[in-house]
């Protein structure tokens, strides 16, 4: 299974998803330079967490108009898997691949620490081989990730079953206090409506290999092995 | 037209070097020329007050590849790797503007870092402040720490420790110390020194414009109520340019396209041509009217005096301009040549065409003045050192001010502020901030590095030399404590106008003491920063001493962190407690009073403890290790059991009982006595640990176990213990020290 990260001037967690997907697991992974076109050789792309321009004028709000994008749209419009981690999650939304927007953290400071995170549910590549409920610590380091829909978005999110993570305490309770930047219904991480486009605050690559006591982040990356029927080293 | 003595004045140049100038050059200079002058025989630039003590120090070692004088320093770490790190002061510009004072300190420090060929892998910094009672100190604050993370995070280089104090000394002189440091290949280190006769001068990043013009004279002088008016003189910080730029430098010495490399940072274009082509033994020839710039109209003067930042200087090696220029336009980076490496030995500089500053090389380097300045001893001193301990009362309830101590911002978790920091992107950080020294993994070895900033003012400005030598041992203890053998030393030196008798008297003693301390331990130093007129209105700041220490860790999985582990692990002191209270956090902070003897060291028991403690980390039989700083012996037993429980477990108590020495209650537990270690050891090594003190000759005392969720210290033989808390008070108290000055929102950290 290929991967193809994407990079864009001022992407800086791309090199740690190469990391996990090349040297841990195993797994043919190439960078994918924003001004590059050609898309078909990759199964899965990865959108990494970063600074994309900068942030500047709004997180994600220029990396839309990379040439690359318009190929990840397609890409993602014929099935294949896009895991937009942070920044990535950002640009997913401005780009109109996911609902809603990012909006900066109620404590409108940049929060980096580590969270525990609530699976809501196994229907995608990347939480196929995670049992929903199962409570995952990860660490988030963003000052924009505070969620936003309206209503109107959030319900059809929840009936869609798109929402994939939500901040919880560490037995998965669901609330305020456990919710770090202010997101609407403590979401942490969205897919579309076809399951293939999964967006995501935060950082799965940053605890995959256990440097801290904790690889709970591998999960996400076994899981879209997994669904691919391929094996990691 | 001989120059005006008010413009001559304005440079910051005194009568006897314009004098000096004159000699050298034979004539009268121009405008743009007596501007190069002030900036590189700035304090700054020329390092003209400190340059006859730097001497001193220890500079060599098996290690060393690269000693003070370049952009960094250089130690082998062996598998083929080198570390390139240094650290240096952004005083002025964060006093004047927080945000961008502190960003720039960022972005030059790891400018110096990957100009040597190097990719960033770590940010430390090291902050001093005035209390955080006042606004003003809490906008300062929030501002600088702020600008750190807005480009450290942005460049995507984890911010991995540090230290703050604060104190009323710093309301009107913040220090902002910033560390960085790199990685590279050891037989890929590249340095300044443009040769190569005819070969191109290339500008390579952001467009010069007209911010910090005589940033470097400004960082030379002090403070006065002109502050407001500086504030032009401090840059502006583009940390998305130097992403481009770093990841373009790196691929240009990736591809072996360059001859010599230097960033622009403080006085810019000036200082960057004139440094390469003095270490090379050229001269340099540019036309200006190249130079990519942000408005029209910019005059010579402010081309080459600008500190605009996110700006290298390269020269190319000869035919591969182009490959060059290519890897540029990949990064939609400015990019333009702009000159070439002569024979003349001359800085001479062109506009359109037009000869506009023509000097000899060496008048602007070698021959920029060195000054022996007088020294005298202060006269505060005696009354300051001769405090009589009789006068100051025993705490009633020693748990009382245990939480008094831990709530001291100075003593407490600083969450609020690294919690602001990306601190794991890179996902090579072993140990995060909050902890005595951060730990990175180098990726594709087994080897780590350990990380710790030091230095204390307060010991600083009673005795100086003391200061310094305490410095050094702290920041390598610390690091011995995580399991790491201390390899490289950086320093910056923070102090008041040297001009002055008694700042001078200060600064030589500390650098002795550095010096000293390097030499025992045997490590050297490899890089350095000095920072001097940190004062306003006449005030100067103690004397303050930051150092550095780079640790290696051979075996990445044998880091031992400072929390405790298992419940029925044994807690042992090495080393041996005295009498002393001078200087400590504690006088201050209980008894309001900054005085007496700051605690003596013997650099002989301090050797023997590393060595120790060492050699029993290496022997896998520690299994946690936190040294006795501010604080002293009782802070440090709290906050062992503090950081015992990470995010999802439960902290761990622990039960002490310390033998009966006839010393004050007070100074035992809060004294700052130096060369101790708390260490933990299950109980069926105990036998071994003591062997290893044994051999090293390292008092040890076994005194007490982890256990419950209590922290108790008690004396042999006193019954009741004196300190009797639950662990999740004191947790409570050391988590909001800093975060409970900010507003309720931020203290849950959301």
């Amino acid at each position: 299974m290929r991967f193809g990260i994407i990079v864009f001037p001022g992407s800086n967690c791309d090199h740690d998803c190469y990391h996990v997907l090349k040297n841990l697991l195993g797994q043919p992974a190439d960078f994918i330079w924003h001004k590059e076109t050609h898309l078909h050789r990759f199964d899965a792309l990865i959108i990494p967490g970063g600074f994309s321009y900068g942030d500047y004028l709004r997180t994600g709000a220029i990396a839309k108009y990379s040439p690359v994008m318009k190929n990840v749209g397609d890409f993602a419009r014929a099935g294949g898997p896009v895991l937009g981690i942070c920044n990535g999650f950002q640009i997913l939304l401005e780009a109109g691949l996911l609902p809603g927007a990012m909006l900066r953290n109620r404590s409108l400071k940049f929060i980096c620490k580590n969270v525990f995170v609530r699976v809501e549910t196994a229907e995608t590549s990347f939480t196929a081989a995670i049992e929903p409920g199962r409570v995952l610590k990860l660490p988030i380091a963003h000052a924009q990730g505070n969620y936003y829909a309206d209503p109107e978005t959030l319900n059809e999110l929840k009936d869609n079953n798109q929402v994939i993570f939500r901040y919880c305490d560490k037995s998965g309770n669901i609330n305020d206090i456990e919710n770090p930047n202010g997101s609407k219904d403590s979401i942490a991480g969205i897919c579309n409506r076809s399951r293939n486009v999964l967006g995501m605050m935060p950082h799965p690559e940053r605890c995959a290999e256990g440097l801290d006591g904790n690889s709970d982040g591998r999960l996400l990356f076994q899981s879209a092995l997994d669904r691919l029927g391929l094996q990691s080293r | 037209m001989p120059m005006d003595k008010e413009i001559i004045e304005q440079h910051g140049l005194s009568e006897e070097e314009y004098q000096r100038i004159l000699t050298l050059l034979g004539r009268e200079p121009n405008r743009l020329e007596l501007g190069l002058f002030s900036v590189m025989w700035s304090e700054h630039c020329s390092y003209k007050s400190s340059r006859f003590h730097l001497r001193k120090f220890p500079t060599t070692g098996e290690r060393v590849l690269q000693g003070p004088g370049e952009n960094a320093g250089a130690v082998d770490i062996g598998d083929g790797l080198a570390v390139v790190f240094k650290i240096e002061s952004h005083n002025h510009p964060s006093f004047i503007e927080p945000y961008q004072g502190a960003a720039t300190g960022v972005g030059g420090i790891l400018r110096d870092i990957f100009t040597m060929g190097a990719r960033p892998i770590a940010l430390l910094n090291s902050l001093r402040f005035g209390p955080l009672e006042s606004p003003k100190n809490r906008y300062l604050l929030e501002g600088v720490v702020a600008g750190i993370a807005g480009y450290g995070n942005c460049m995507g280089i984890p911010t991995i420790g540090g230290e703050i104090y604060f104190n009323e000394i710093y309301n009107q002189n913040p220090l902002v110390n910033v560390f960085c440091l790199g990685v590279v290949k050891k037989d890929r280190i590249f340095r300044a020194s443009a040769s190569g006769i005819g070969n191109t001068v290339i500008y390579l990043g952001s467009r010069t414009g007209r911010d910090g013009i005589h940033g470097a004279t400004m960082a030379s002088e002090g403070f006065d109520e002109s502050i407001e008016s500086r504030r032009p003189t401090v840059q502006v910080g583009d940390p998305f340019t130097e992403k481009l730029l770093l990841e373009a430098c790196l691929e240009i010495m990736k591809q072996d396209l360059v001859v010599a490399i230097q960033d622009m940072g403080a006085a810019g274009l000036s200082s960057s041509s004139v440094e390469m082509a003095g270490r090379g033994g050229t001269g340099i020839e540019m036309e200006l009217a190249r130079v990519p710039r942000r408005e029209e109209g910019m005059t010579p003067y402010e081309l080459m005096l600008s500190e605009s930042q996110e700006r290298m200087l390269l020269v190319a090696k000869p035919g591969r301009e182009d490959a060059i220029l290519a890897i540029c336009a990949k990064w939609d980076l400015d990019v333009a040549a702009i000159g070439r490496v002569t024979d003349t030995r001359r800085l001479v500089l062109k506009n359109d065409g037009r000869i506009v500053a023509d000097l000899p090389i060496p008048a602007l380097t070698d021959d920029a003045p060195v000054y022996e300045r007088p020294m005298e001893t202060p006269l505060y001193l005696d009354s300051l050192q001769g405090i009589n301990l009789d006068t100051i009362p025993q705490p009633k309830d020693f748990g009382a001010t245990l939480i008094a101590m831990l709530a001291s911002p100075t003593i407490g978790s600083k969450r609020w502020v690294y919690q602001q920091y990306d601190y794991m992107v890179r996902t090579n950080t072993v140990i995060r901030p909050g902890f005595e020294s951060g730990v990175v993994r180098i990726k594709g070895t087994r080897k780590a590095l350990a990380i710790s900033l030091d230095g204390n003012g307060a010991y600083g400005i009673l005795n100086p030399y003391r200061g310094g030598v305490i410095a050094v041992c702290e920041a390598a203890r610390n690091v011995i404590c995580a399991g790491a053998r201390p390899i490289g030393l950086t320093d910056c030196l923070n102090f008041g106008n040297p001009e002055r008798p008694d700042v001078m008297w200060q600064f030589a003693l500390s650098v002795e003491g550095i010096a000293d301390a390097c030499r025992e331990l045997a490590i050297p130093v490899v890089s350095g920063n000095v920072s001097f007129y940190n004062e306003t209105h006449g005030l100067g700041i103690y004397p303050t001493s930051i150092v550095g220490v780079v640790g290696l860790i051979e075996e990445v999985d044998r880091v031992v962190r400072p929390g405790f582990r298992d419940a029925g692990d044994r807690i042992v002191l090495l080393g041996e407690t005295k009498d002393e209270l001078g200087g400590s956090e504690y006088l201050r902070r209980i008894h309001t009073r900054e005085g007496g003897y700051p605690p003596l060291l013997d650099l002989a028991v301090e050797k023997a403890l590393h060595n120790c403690c060492l050699s029993a980390i290496e022997a896998g039989i520690i299994r946690s290790a936190h040294d006795c700083s501010e604080g002293g012996l009782a802070v440090a037993l709290a906050e062992a059991a503090i950081l015992s429980g990470p995010m999802s477990e439960s902290a761990r108590g622990a039960s002490v009982t310390l033998q009966n020495l006839p010393i004050r209650m007070d100074a035992y537990l809060f004294g700052e006595t130096q060369s101790r270690i708390v260490v933990t050891v299950s109980e069926t090594r105990l036998d071994e640990l003591e062997k290893h003190c044994a051999e090293n000759e390292v008092p040890m005392a076994v005194i007490g176990r982890v256990e419950g969720d209590r922290l108790t210290v008690g004396i042999e033989g006193w019954g009741r213990p004196l300190i009797d808390l639950p662990v999740e008070t004191i947790r409570t108290v050391w988590n909001r020290a800093v975060a409970s000055y900010f507003d309720e929102r931020e203290k849950e950290g959301r």
